[in-house]
């Protein structure tokens, strides 16, 4: 949209011109209007013509008209950021976060799940995209839901937010059974942050919390909207056009959007798609905010050293449940432990050295480098060491094998993936 | 029913059509298109005209009058869920506490207002032109008091049908563009209705235009219930028809 050439004033009706175009056309109007009531003098006809005359006046006046300045969301003494991306981390953000969450009430009943999933499946036709799911989801837990694309963690999602009916299985969703009776209800309990931020590019940021502030019919939304915005540190661009902001601060408006409802779940779907690293680390500082208000989240992601970082468990999806638990409960449940020995030179005898309690078995992976099965480290790594010096060998590393929740993630996916290919 | 949820989507959409010029331009330009025919006719009846040359060109102004809210509406209803969908702004607004039923009023009402404002508009102009640039003759048929109220009821009510004619097109069309097409050309059997009025071949008298209103605005919520019904969460999100346990609202 091009620049305006009249502004709708702040109190009343009316547009004001602000541009010269604006001005041409006000001249042009005026002079019009007073020469043919001039020139008409004594003329019936003059009366219409200077009606029509104002009606087009108005007309591109409100076809070239911008928005209504909207009043700063934000309460006074909040201060107002300038145009630089700052973290989401701040004091300020901290305690808005605070003021957001703080009248909430866990709806569901002490010692209840937030999120109880029971055999869920959809089926699009013939195409199973969710097969028969169950997990729970504790109260101010940050859950992660990873999965290949295609894998129905969207649709899962989607269910569980009474967008689309399961074909089967139940849930409850913050303390309600998932049933059509209780969508609202639902809807009203719960935040969706869809992995498109859908926001209306022709309205203000404002103006979109407006939008969502009055559909969540909210109390005093114009604070909550202060407070939203200071939580994702947007309050300074209040009244920018949505069409205006980088795909990284829309995405924080959206989150500002989740979090004025003051949800118990909120569901991320995809926060950081797309987010350069400085953006999604604000984003990450935010769950973590969320996660110490105790807000369950949701967390859908690709990104497994986000999952890692950010949630108490994880869930592998790829249509049905691969596994479900803590991402180092999970390395262990899949790969056996392994200490790394580096020395300066080859070992003249590794099978006499390691030959120790709690050492199962090793395997050279370079001439100095060795890989040991061990059932307990604590109790494998003095002995190894000990072993070493005591043979005369230049020790120069030793140290637990690392399995990150990536390798978990391709040890389940990634045969699934390939057959895809 | 959430009155308070119901004006939220108003607002929204009353700032959107403002700020979307193909809507603001359509309703600045059709209005005026229909306002040259009549006037031109107003001022071109003599004095000496006789009463069925002025009834047959009063017809005309009347249908043209008609057509008003018949046709602006479309544009914009049309746009309404298919066109939100397209942007991307639908899920979202359907993961809020916010029933189809409030929604889709909510989308009607911003769509009605300015339509009928503009129809209304339109007529005034209409009306004071006669009043005082129009022969005796012409201003004696256009302020025939049947004939005021039928324009004046039947105004908002067709809107209103034509407004829930789009909306329907668009929570089943998967563009803007065929839901605009298809939504215009539904409203046209609406025509029919009007041209029987206009060149009054249904003879205007109050308790005619009293119960063609009220079978009208019957329809009109008949219309509503309907279109809520047909306003499917998972076929707009998931572009797959619901088959199983509904999630309606």
């Amino acid at each position: 949209m091009g620049r305006s050439w009249f502004r709708r004033r702040q109190v009343g009706l009316g547009w004001r011109p602000i541009r010269w175009q604006g001005w041409l056309v006000t001249v042009l109007a005026v002079a019009l209007a007073v020469g043919t009531l001039t020139i008409l003098h004594g003329s019936s006809a003059r009366v219409p013509i200077v009606i029509l005359i104002v009606a087009v006046y108005a007309a591109v006046a409100l076809a070239t008209g911008g928005a209504r300045p909207v009043e700063a969301a934000v309460p006074e003494d909040q201060p107002i950021e300038g145009e630089a991306e700052i973290g989401v981390g701040g004091v300020e953000q901290r305690l808005a976060l605070r003021a957001l969450t703080s009248g909430r009430v866990s709806p569901s009943s002490p010692g209840e799940p937030a999120l109880v999933v029971e055999h869920l499946t959809k089926r699009f036709g013939e195409r199973v995209a969710v097969d028969d799911v169950s997990f729970s989801v504790d109260v101010g837990e940050v859950f992660g839901f990873l999965g290949p694309n295609g894998a129905g963690k969207t649709t899962t999602v989607r269910m569980l937010a009474t967008l689309i009916a399961p074909t089967s299985g139940t849930a409850r969703v913050a303390g309600l059974l998932l049933d059509p009776a209780n969508g609202v209800e639902i809807r009203k309990r719960i935040a969706v942050m869809t992995e498109n931020p859908g926001l209306y590019l022709r309205l203000t940021v404002a103006e979109n919390l407006e939008f969502f502030a009055g559909l969540y019919e909210l109390a005093q939304p114009q604070a909550r909207i202060g407070q939203a915005l200071a939580a994702v540190n947007l309050t300074g661009r209040a009244n920018d056009p949505c069409g205006c902001l980088s795909k990284g601060l829309r995405q924080r408006v959206a989150l500002a959007r989740t979090l004025l409802s003051d949800p118990a779940i909120v569901f991320l779907d995809e926060p950081t798609s797309g987010l350069d690293p400085v953006a999604s680390r604000e984003v990450h500082e935010l769950i973590d905010g969320l996660r110490e208000r105790g807000v369950t989240v949701f967390l859908t992601t690709h990104r497994l050293e986000e999952a890692e970082r950010l949630c108490d468990r994880v869930a592998i999806l790829n249509t049905s449940l691969r596994t479900i638990g803590r991402p180092d409960e999970l390395r262990d449940r899949l790969f056996t432990k392994a200490l790394v020995v580096r020395t300066a030179a080859p070992l003249a005898s590794p099978d006499a050295v390691f030959a120790v309690a709690g050492v199962d078995g090793w395997r050279a992976d370079d001439t100095s480098r060795y890989v040991l099965t061990v059932s307990d480290t604590r109790v494998a790594a003095p002995a190894v060491t000990r072993a070493l010096v005591a043979a005369g060998a230049d020790l120069l590393s030793l140290a637990e094998a690392q399995h990150s929740l990536e390798d978990v993630y391709l040890e389940l996916i990634g045969d699934d993936v390939e057959a895809a290919r | 029913m959430s009155r308070k949820r119901i004006i939220s989507v108003v607002r929204k959409e009353v700032r959107e059509f403002r700020r979307n010029r193909f809507v603001i331009g359509t309703m600045a330009v059709l209005p005026f298109i229909f306002l040259i025919t009549p006037m031109i006719t107003i001022f071109r009846i003599p004095a000496s005209a006789s009463g069925p040359e002025v009834k047959a060109a009063v017809g005309v102004i009347s249908l043209l009058l008609l057509i008003i809210p018949i046709a602006i509406p479309p544009v914009i209803a049309a746009y309404s869920v298919v066109g939100e969908r397209d942007q991307g702004t639908l899920e979202p607004v359907l993961t809020a506490p916010v029933r189809a039923s409030e929604l889709l009023l909510g989308k009607a009402i911003a769509a009605f207002l300015p339509s009928v404002a503009i129809a209304y508009a339109i007529y005034g102009v209409v009306l004071i032109s006669v009043r005082f640039g129009a022969a005796h003759v012409v201003s004696s048929v256009v302020f025939h008091p049947p004939q005021l109220l039928a324009q004046v009821l039947f105004t908002p009510l067709l809107a209103l049908w034509s407004i829930w004619v789009g909306i329907g097109i668009s929570t089943r069309a998967s563009d803007v563009r065929v839901a605009q097409q298809l939504a215009t050309v539904s409203s046209l059997p609406l025509l029919g209705f009007t041209s029987l009025l206009s060149f009054q071949l249904i003879k205007p008298s109050v308790p005619i235009a009293i119960g063609l209103a009220l079978a009208l605005l019957a329809a009109d919520i008949a219309a509503w219930r309907i279109v809520s019904r047909l306003f499917d969460r998972e076929r707009l999100v998931t572009g797959h028809r619901r088959t199983d346990a509904s999630v309606r609202d």
